[in-house]
């Protein structure tokens, strides 16, 4: 988009904003600062105050109060005049990067991001080195730096405190064959995988995987595909996030697949949303972008309205509550498909928490970087999930999966955490022991 | 500790952590809700934790000759937050804990910083409400609603803020702090001086604690949503309904602009070329009283020939509200302007003031839709425009000018609920007179003599006295 095309845009967005402050009552980052810098309206005005030449685009302040956002969109479900605040926080910060450039430690994970082989090999040798940083914590299945490195990483978010998902030696794409074909297949899908479940939850990859091939889905699952570009795109690369997104269109093409599935609530946005915003103009690969964008579901969507997933028998003996990711709900609107999964499960017991739909604090990097802000809005969450009685915290996204596991051990919690297709694959593989059971009696 | 700044010597009060003085800080303090009114960035913002603390802010802006902005959430709809001469605001973010719900009393006890759907919350497992409901419970504190009288949809059955308020603690422009009413439902000691400080719109003291009424929610309810050809059908319904000897909770009134508005923004299923519209709700403790007193309102509005849907469920009371709630939504998306105005009438002269909102619309060429609250005369004539045409805003302003004039022709006044801020403030003598003028300016000199709390709002200067200019 042209300069000018962007400014009017911008400004059209602004004006949409009545100041009336709705936006206050459902912002995290506001909830836990109480400064009206913190909040949707504030970060308006300072937009206003930049464009009107009252404030700078290379005042650290400004930089830093225009970054201390989740994106979380939890404003856009509360604005009476519908401002797209993602879209004015995406703008702001593509000016403060095209004005400033990315910092240089930005720059190099961000490259490495857009490159696949350097990414991956990068992956790997933390996984095999992680024993030297981390130590294990058994409870958990989790790690949690060793004191040495938690001292040196205390300011990044990295204290002895935090618990972290281990990477895993062998990502979910080196586990799984390219095609998992299906007998009598009812359908062929694409899986898009994201960066989480690759190298952090290879195995609620495979729980996905597993659930598919119960519904007699043939998958594919890309091996060129790369990051969906969110977590560039949210710092203002949106070079990055233009490149990426062009890469994994081209992965997708040749599957043969009808859709693509995600299990992230940001992957699934990028498909959804994001790839079409970035490649608007695009000659060639815009009408790809709506192509996909229409033919994309998260995987719970894809099981409850497209495919009508078979209920499963196998009783998993737990008490649940859900977390709503706000890029699934707020973006994907994805919030009744997951919970009725979750009561189809025999002998799973649901207890709903207060504000399910409440920001865990994750906001990708935004918990290393504000670790303040987002230890309070993660201690509410917490709290909540843990007043439910739950054994168990279920959610849609792995981005808060990593912030729950941390944020449960950190405020005192002993809920596990799981993804609710993990949850619904155990389900099915209780149902196959109980039958292998039964077969062996008879 | 030998920070003589502002900044230093606040922090020494509230501590470093809870003052705020860079720029990029202050713009997001520099307005409210309000449209069309002036921007200004306060010097510093305070955050105290405590009245004592809020003693010594008041103490030391007055040592310095520095105005004192008070500031909830910035809601107000009539520039009543705006720092309009820089200086201090001073937020009641971090005084936001409810200290009492006595149900046995039927009160509750707050800080300012709470916010008015928290207080309800608290009161919701005792069985009680807090009535006064203004469109933005979910953000307003309690302190700024007190200051402001908010009013919204039950003012009619339920009344305003003002009828709720029995008691507060109030620091002075002196440093004084004063405590005066309580929980007894009677009491005559000394001045009346919650009415005084309810609407003073923080120009009088700095209110750090508020003891409210609270009542029993009512147990059952009935919604109906009725359209009207005519304006005057809907009116005489309104008229209808209180001569049948029926207060409804809610009496909602749009007009045709609005109603054509809405169902193009939101797809609610309202007639196009309806004149006007009615959301009607009737409550209370009895179940054969709500209906009785909702067959009451259905004979009337057919009486009238009014089209009526009545909600069966809280999902259709839910739709029949949507219509309600997007007015001012749907209005907003029309331009990047929202003058909302909130002029009040007697009851009976409803429908003769949306008949004059309108033509005031067309003679100034101006997109004006009107909607409010009917039952108690209570409207919002709201003129959606573009704030960098000069000439379309300088026929807002005149189209402004006129709504009071009309309002105040009918036996009406300025502002319902919205208060008189810096919005209003050049049209009060129209209404009070200069003997009014001269009132308001007595209790401000006697109260603040050097003009330290919330200047240049409500009271118009006699002469420049303010503090620190």
């Amino acid at each position: 988009m042209p300069a000018s095309e962007r400014e009017a845009a911008l400004q059209s967005e602004l004006d949409k904003c009545m100041h009336c402050g709705m936006c206050m009552a459902v912002c995290p980052v506001y909830a836990t600062e109480k400064s009206e810098a913190a909040v949707a309206r504030g970060k308006i005005g300072i937009a206003e105050a930049v464009i009107s030449g009252d404030l700078a685009l290379d005042d650290q302040e400004v930089i830093d109060t225009l970054f201390n956002c989740l994106v979380c969109k939890s404003c856009m479900q509360a604005c009476p005049s519908g401002v797209q605040f993602d879209r004015i926080m995406l703008e702001m910060r593509a000016q403060i990067v095209e004005k400033n450039g990315l910092p240089w430690l930005k720059s190099a994970i961000f490259g490495a991001l857009s490159r696949p082989a350097v990414l991956d090999g990068a992956m790997k040798a933390g996984a095999a080195l992680q024993g030297l940083v981390f130590r294990d914590d058994p409870r958990y299945r989790a790690i949690s730096p060793r004191s040495p490195f938690a001292f040196i990483g205390k300011r990044a978010g990295f204290d002895s405190d935090r618990l972290f998902p281990p990477p895993a030696t062998h990502p979910l794409r080196d586990r799984v064959p390219e095609v998992l074909p299906a007998p009598q297949a009812r359908m062929r899908v694409a899986f898009f995988t994201g960066c989480s479940f690759n190298y952090f939850y290879p195995e609620t990859g495979i729980d996905l995987l597993a659930v598919l091939a119960e519904n007699q889905v043939e998958v594919i699952v890309p091996k060129d595909q790369q990051c969906c570009g969110t977590p560039v795109l949210v710092h203002g690369d949106a070079a990055t996030a233009r490149t990426l997104a062009r890469n994994n269109i081209d992965a997708m093409e040749g599957t043969n697949a009808q859709y693509i599935i995600t299990g992230c609530g940001s992957c699934g946005s990028a498909w959804r949303h994001q790839f079409q915003q970035l490649l608007g103009g695009d000659p060639v690969y815009g009408e790809r972008a709506a192509y996909w964008g229409a033919h994309t579901y998260d995987v719970s969507t894809f099981l409850t309205d497209v495919l009508k997933f078979r209920v499963p028998r196998g009783r998993v003996e737990a008490v649940v509550t859900y977390h709503d990711s706000c890029h699934l709900k707020k973006s994907m609107k994805v919030f009744r498909e997951p919970r009725e999964i979750l009561r189809a499960i025999p002998g799973l017991i649901f207890n709903e928490m207060s504000k399910p739909d409440a920001c865990c604090g994750s906001g990708g990097s935004y918990s290393l970087t504000h670790i303040a802000t987002s230890s309070d809005i993660a201690r509410r969450k917490a709290e909540d999930a843990a007043a439910t009685g739950a054994s168990t915290v279920a959610t849609g996204c792995p981005a808060c999966m990593m912030q729950l596991l941390d944020s449960t051990h950190r405020f005192g919690r002993t809920q596990r955490i799981r993804h609710y297709i993990s949850l619904l694959a155990e389900s099915y593989r209780v149902e196959r022991e109980d039958e292998g059971k039964n077969d062996g009696a008879l | 500790m030998s920070d003589t700044s502002l900044a230093g010597r606040l922090a020494a009060i509230v501590g470093a952590g809870h003052v705020l003085t860079h720029k990029v800080d202050l713009v997001a303090y520099s307005y409210d809700a309000t449209a069309d009114v002036p921007r200004q960035i306060p010097d510093a913002v305070v955050m105290p934790a405590n009245t004592d603390e809020i003693c010594k802010i008041v103490n030391l802006a007055r040592a310095r000759g520095i105005p004192i902005y008070p500031r909830g959430a910035g809601t107000n709809l009539s520039g009543g937050a705006i720092p309009l001469h820089r200086g201090i605001v001073l937020s009641f973010q971090r005084m936001n804990r409810i200290l009492e719900v006595d149900a046995e009393n039927l009160t509750a006890t707050v800080q300012p910083g709470v916010v008015i759907q928290e207080l309800n919350n608290a009161a919701a497992p005792h069985g009680l409400i807090y009535p006064p409901d203004p469109g933005t419970v979910n953000t307003a504190t309690m302190g700024g609603s007190v200051a402001e009288n908010s009013g919204g949809l039950r003012g009619l059955k339920y009344g305003v803020t003002k009828h709720y308020v029995m008691g507060m603690e109030v620091v002075l422009a002196n440093g004084d702090k004063v405590r005066f009413g309580g929980k007894t439902v009677k009491n005559v000691t000394a001045y009346d001086f919650s009415s005084l400080f309810v609407g003073s719109e923080g120009t009088l003291g700095i209110i750090t604690k508020i003891t409210v009424k609270l009542i029993p929610a009512p147990k059952f309810r009935r919604t109906m949503l009725a359209t009207y050809q005519t304006i005057e059908d809907a009116g005489n319904t309104v008229a209808g309904i209180i001569r049948a000897q029926v207060i409804p909770a809610t009496l909602e009134i749009l007009d045709r602009k609005t109603i054509e508005t809405v169902e193009a923004y939101a797809h609610v299923g309202l007639p196009t070329g309806a004149e006007a519209l009615l959301l009607i709700e009737v409550d209370g403790m009895a179940e054969a009283v709500v209906l009785a007193e909702a067959e009451a309102v259905i004979k009337t509005v057919a009486e009238n020939r009014g089209v009526l849907r009545l909600a069966k469920s809280d999902a259709e009371r839910d739709q029949l509200w949507a219509a309600r709630r997007a007015a001012l939504p749907a209005l907003a998306s029309l331009n990047n302007t929202v003058v909302l105005e909130d002029a009040t009438v007697p009851r009976s002269r409803i429908t003769e003031m949306l008949v004059a909102c309108a033509a005031i619309g067309r003679k100034y060429n101006l997109v004006l839709g009107t909607f409010g609250h009917a039952g108690d005369g209570n409207l919002h004539p709201t003129i959606l425009a573009d704030k960098n045409d000069a000439d379309e805003m300088s026929r807002v302003h005149q189209a402004v000018e006129e709504i009071f004039e009309t309002a105040l022709r009918f036996g009406g006044t300025l502002s319902g609920e919205h208060g008189i801020g810096i919005a209003k403030m050049k049209f009060l003598g129209s209404e009070i007179g200069e003997s009014g003028l001269n009132l308001m300016r007595s209790i401000k000199d006697a109260l603040d003599p050097t003009h330290l709390l919330n200047p240049g709002k409500l009271v118009p200067d006699r002469e420049a006295v303010h503090a620190g200019i």
